[in-house]
């Protein structure tokens, strides 16, 4: 069994609203030396299978069907087998 | 005219629109469950509201891989004329049946108001009784509304006619302080290019009988009943 990470960000040019929001509070607590902040996902997935290859392409393939928009978000993901 | 109201688990304005088909605009309609692989015999299915599969990870994410929406892709290809109203835009634009994604309101609250929308266009099915400029008084109840949309993808919408409906004032003009969830242009609608299948984020089923305040809603029902050449019910 291998254990996957899929970190998921907007793309640049969608303006995120959360991550204004937080930014804003961040600024009001004090914190002015935050200049951005955006918010993404992270997921963890585990898998069965012993060929990296073979998993990172299925995953790949999950990562743009389902888990992501490509439309907004893009994805990297790191694969510990 | 027969319709076909599409229901996945989380909907929840799928009696709303059922309620108008048949007993406003007094028209055949059945409910379609998300497993059905089959839609031949419907003229128009409707997406309608709510929550499918709970809204997670994107709105509609999960729900445009239900059976049905195989079939509804097969419908629209050959023509067929799908609404999606607001979870059911939202289910469209993330099966690739419209172009763009929805972002969360740019206040990040959800939104449940009456809102003005002005007609870009009365070349789609859906407003070819109205006229362009007309505006309309629909309510919106969203928390995802926020078009997004690459803006090469964007100018060809706009080239082809597909902006449907902006956000504007009681008077029509399109500012950005009557844009209520930061929809790029103010976009509360938009079809695809051939004008057959169309996603809006305001609800006409709310808006379709005096009683509910305004009738506005059904400029968008008569259009398409005018559209399959059934005679306009009184």
């Amino acid at each position: 069994m291998a254990r996957a990470r899929l970190f998921v960000t907007l793309k640049e040019g969608i303006l995120d609203p959360q991550g204004k929001t937080l930014l804003r509070a961040l600024k009001s607590l004090g914190y002015d030396e935050v200049t951005d902040l955006r918010v993404g996902k992270y997921m963890e997935i585990e898998i069965d299978g012993t060929d990296r290859a073979t998993m990172e392409r299925r995953l790949g393939e999950m990562s743009e069907s389902l888990l992501t928009n490509p439309i907004i978000e893009n994805y990297r993901m790191e694969v510990e087998a | 005219m027969k319709f076909g109201v599409v229901v996945f688990p989380g909907s929840n304005c799928d009696h709303d629109c059922h309620y108008v088909i048949s007993e406003v605009l007094h028209q055949d309609v059945d409910y379609v469950w998300h497993g059905s692989t089959d839609v031949t015999g419907y003229d128009c299915l409707v997406l309608p509201g709510g929550f499918s599969y709970g809204d997670y990870l994107r709105t509609g994410a999960v729900a445009r891989f239900s059976p049905v929406m195989k079939a509804i892709e097969g419908f629209a290809g050959r023509g067929g004329l799908v609404i999606g109203i607001c979870n059911g835009f939202q289910i469209l634009l993330e099966a690739g049946l419209l172009p763009g994604a929805m972002m969360r309101n740019t206040g990040l609250k959800f939104i449940c108001r009456f809102v003005n929308i002005r007609i870009e266009t009365a070349s789609t099915p859906w407003t070819k009784a109205a006229s362009v400029g007309q505006v309309l008084s629909i309510p919106i109840a969203h928390n995802e509304g926020n078009y997004q949309v690459p803006g090469d993808v964007l100018e060809e919408m706009k080239r082809r006619g597909q902006v449907v409906f902006r956000y504007c004032s009681p008077e029509g003009s399109v500012l950005q302080e009557y844009n209520p969830n930061g929809a790029t242009e103010s976009i509360a609608g938009v079809c695809n290019r051939e004008g057959n299948v169309l996603g809006m984020m305001p609800h006409p089923e709310r808006a379709s009988e005096a009683e509910l305040t305004s009738t506005d809603g059904l400029v968008i029902w008569r259009s398409l009943l005018s559209h399959c050449g059934v005679e306009i019910p009184a």
